[in-house]
């Protein structure tokens, strides 16, 4: 019976979505609309065959749900490489304007391929590793299985989904010009219910534990996934033009609008770069560690600190525009009391490694997440530090701050992702272990030396440009264009370029590495039934 | 510091653990604890010093009255009250009589320097070579004339712009598309103004005598006999190696096809003031190709 409410659901969808296709008033609708009847279809397709069909009749409300898991270690690997390889792309598009090449343009220009890099990384990747870790941590954690039976994988199917549609209207022109919120109306309301049902499980889950307390990490996992349903609906307030198009008009004007985004913007880096990777952080080390936390009340003191300081610090990415003097003041303040909650996670990370410091050199795991860790540590200080109004407006508008994101980005969220990705993958797979540490140790170093060249070349360009833009000869006149400074910069992009690839080909390694461990690892029994602790 | 807590590790865990993870009940780091209430201590005292929290009609101003609109006009009027003997010796003086004396024309250049890398770079290149519709600036060949007192004229009201009435303007008739030619004409005139220059021989010999005649009926008013050009009305020398649209015979049809309409905004008014429109006159005048009054 509920079988065929599903075809008939999936029809109406399919045929919906063509009817949208055909009065589709610009490419991007029409594509899209394509893809969501595409969907609808298979779904219906797939139902069918397995409509009337004898359903094997398994108890498996004993055992972890790892299957939609496995399914999001595989989404998170491969939306890394596209990610890492678009941002290869478009590095070199600003080295060379000449890879903006003339067929391509109003496709794979640097303009359309640059939100597609962001959306690839942060939310492809990123959010998948989030989705993926937080419901194997979630299961661990609280010694029950998935909530809401295959409404995980709605919320896996429907996240891809997103993805796919937001990433083919990027390239045909489809932007809300919002950064890190590009995706139009009709995406931002299916990341809505996506987010919805994400919610559900997640909670449904922690609801139902058999542990007495609830872990630290899922702290952070749920501050993440509540904040971040605020965070978008929010900034994504908007008017449709036309049912039938993907245009839509933002509810916000002016500084408003400017405030709204960068408060969503900013934490959008706290809670879902920074909060959901901290739980991540906060299960794997310990795990791989096979070490205890360090300090139960700093974890804490830290996580209320940090989710209540962190929602006012956006205002700091506005100083010196039309934004009033005060608030750019206490966004600027707030980020700097930030500093010391944001670092009570490092401690604590790096801190639960003290009596095991002798795996640093035997475990290139550990080395991983160690290094990320000290990117967050870094990369927290350089943030605070930049918000202060003085170094803004040194700092504002150059590479220096695309070289603070990298670092956090590549080094804090990149390398915690692998690390857990080399711990989640023998596991789940029942192997033994991986097929090759040495790998890891040349994924670690190519990716540690592209972060270095990264963000080195991009602070020397951007105190560079900084310097030069406000520089003044004796009777108060510019002295360089700004095309100068764009000259200037040439040989820092070639360097970060490269530093890009070294990036991506470590990332390549680690998918053959993984693919490997699948294929030839040599199998163990299954260890994915529930054992409440004590 | 990593030594000390290690061995209370050793006694104490809160007593809990999931999935095999334990966590010790070890105290805040001291040194962590003192920086965090440093730095809100700070916070407070900063928000009290500067603008920040805001009320109903307006926010709290701070004791040390600082604002971000009220330092960049601060700096602005040092550099002013500075510049304002020699920008007034600037604007008082004849414009024909700035190049040559010393002390003027070098503060002239420099800071027309400076103007033109933020006005007018956009358009004629940083090294003020041009680009194809921008006219190049460093060599002799002026559309509107290359005097003090003419350059000085285009940049104070642009060209064919409709902010200021004052601007240069001319429009050459769209021979094709408003049908003034037809298209063997079109293709005859395109023929002959290629052989009046040296770039490119023209693609067909053959046209070329008709080209002259339909040139001196519909082209000479405005480029003259000799292809010239009218600095009064902005009519480009044709016979010259230099070409505004590019002088290949698919720009050259086009341009005679559609014509062209370059437009350049005035300078004057809101934009520069009169001392920096002389600067960047001067500069400008100074880039190779500057003329002396007839």
């Amino acid at each position: 019976m509920g079988n065929y409410i599903k075809l008939i659901v999936y029809g109406l969808i399919a045929l919906f979505a063509l009817i949208a296709a055909n009065y589709a008033r610009d490419p991007a609708y029409l594509v899209n609309a394509v893809v969501v009847a595409l969907a609808a279809a298979g779904l219906f397709v797939w139902t069918l065959r397995r409509t009337d069909e004898p359903v094997p009749n398994v108890d498996l409300s004993g055992e972890y749900m790892d299957g939609v898991v496995r399914a999001g270690v595989i989404a998170t690997a491969l939306w890394g490489v596209v990610g890492f390889l678009v941002g290869v792309t478009i590095a070199f598009q600003l080295a060379f304007p000449a890879l903006n090449f003339e067929w391509a343009q109003g496709y794979l220009n640097f303009g359309r391929l640059r939100p597609l890099h962001t959306s690839a990384v942060i939310f492809a990747f990123g959010g998948n590793a989030l989705i993926a870790t937080s419901f194997y941590v979630v299961q661990r954690t609280s010694a029950a299985r998935l909530w809401g039976g295959n409404l995980a994988w709605f919320v896996f199917w429907g996240f891809q989904l997103m993805i796919v549609l937001a990433a083919t209207g990027y390239l045909l022109g489809a932007t809300q010009s919002k950064e890190y919120a590009e995706p139009e109306w009709y995406v931002d309301w299916w990341l809505t219910i996506v987010w919805v049902a994400y919610f559900a499980v997640f909670v449904g889950t922690i609801v139902k534990r058999k542990e007495p307390h609830i872990y630290v990490a899922n702290w952070f996992y749920l501050s993440f996934i509540i904040t971040v349903a605020m965070l978008h609906i929010v900034n994504n307030l908007s008017i449709p033009v036309s049912i039938f198009g993907s245009k839509s008009v933002q509810v916000f004007a002016g500084v408003q609008d400017a405030m709204t985004q960068w408060w969503y913007g900013h934490n959008a880096v706290g809670f879902f770069l920074t909060a959901g990777f901290l739980g991540m952080m906060y299960y794997f080390i310990p795990k791989q560690a096979e070490r205890p936390v360090f300090s139960y009340k700093l974890s804490i003191i830290h996580f209320w600190a940090l989710i209540f300081i962190y929602i006012w610090a956006g205002p700091h990415h506005l100083h010196y525009t039309a934004l009033p003097d005060w608030a750019s003041t206490l966004g600027m303040v707030f980020s700097i009391v930030l500093w010391m909650p944001s670092w009570g996670g490092m401690i604590n990370g790096l801190m639960t490694l003290s009596g095991a410091w002798d795996k640093l050199r035997t475990d290139p795991i550990i080395r991983m997440m160690v290094i990320s860790v000290g990117f967050y540590g870094m990369s927290t200080f350089e943030g605070p530090m930049m918000s202060i109004r003085a170094v803004n407006s040194l700092s504002h508008y150059t590479d220096w701050t695309i070289g603070h994101v990298h670092s956090g980005a590549l080094g804090w969220n990149g390398m915690i992702t692998f690390g857990a990705l080399y711990f989640l993958v023998p596991r789940l797979w029942n192997r033994e272990r991986l097929y090759s540490l040495s790998l890891v140790s040349w994924h670690f170093w190519l990716a540690t030396i592209g972060i270095i060249l990264y963000a080195a070349s991009m602070w020397v360009t951007g105190i560079m440009e900084g310097l030069m833009w406000r520089e003044v000869d004796a009777n108060g006149f510019l002295v360089n264009s700004f095309a100068d400074t764009v000259a200037a910069k040439f040989p820092m992009y070639v360097v970060r370029g490269l530093g890009g690839v070294l990036y991506l080909a470590g990332g390549i390694i680690m998918c053959y590495n993984l693919w490997m461990t699948v294929r030839r690892s040599p199998a163990v029994k299954p260890v994915n039934h529930m054992v409440p602790a004590e | 510091m990593a030594k000390q807590p290690n061995k209370k590790q050793e006694v104490e865990t809160t007593g809990h653990e999931w999935d095999g993870i334990e966590e010790y009940n070890n105290p805040l780091p001291r040194w962590w604890l003192w920086v965090f209430y440093a730095t809100i201590v700070w916070g407070i005292w900063y928000t009290i010093a500067y603008p920040a929290w805001p009320g109903i009609k307006s926010a709290t101003a701070g004791y040390l009255g600082f604002s971000t609109r009220g330092q960049v006009a601060e700096d602005i009027a040092e550099f002013e009250t500075r510049l304002e003997p020699i920008n007034a010796t600037l604007v008082a003086a004849d414009l024909n009589e700035i190049r040559g004396n010393d002390e003027l024309e070098g503060y002239a250049v420099n800071a027309g320097a400076a103007v033109y890398r933020t006005w007018c770079a956009q358009c004629h290149g940083s090294g003020a070579a041009g680009a194809v519709g921008y006219p190049n600036l460093q060599d002799d060949a002026w559309l509107w004339g290359g005097t003090m007192e003419e350059i000085h004229y285009t940049v104070s009201h642009g060209i064919r712009n409709e902010d200021d009435l004052d601007a240069h303007y001319s429009e050459m008739p769209a021979f094709g598309r408003d049908e003034l030619l037809t298209r063997e004409e079109v293709e005859q005139v395109v023929n002959y103004v290629m052989s009046l220059s040296a770039v490119n021989p023209p693609v067909d010999e053959s046209l070329v005598e008709a080209g002259a005649e339909v040139y001196e009926i519909n082209c000479v008013a405005c480029h003259g006999e000799d292809a010239q050009g009218d600095k009064f009305q902005g009519a480009p020398n044709l016979a010259d190696a230099i070409w505004l649209y590019g002088g290949d015979y698919d720009a050259i049809y086009e341009t005679v096809w559609n014509s062209r309409f370059g437009v350049m905004p005035p300078m004057g008014g809101a934009d520069l003031s009169e001392a920096e429109i002389r600067a960047v006159t001067t500069y400008v005048h100074q880039l190779g190709g500057g003329q002396d009054p007839e």
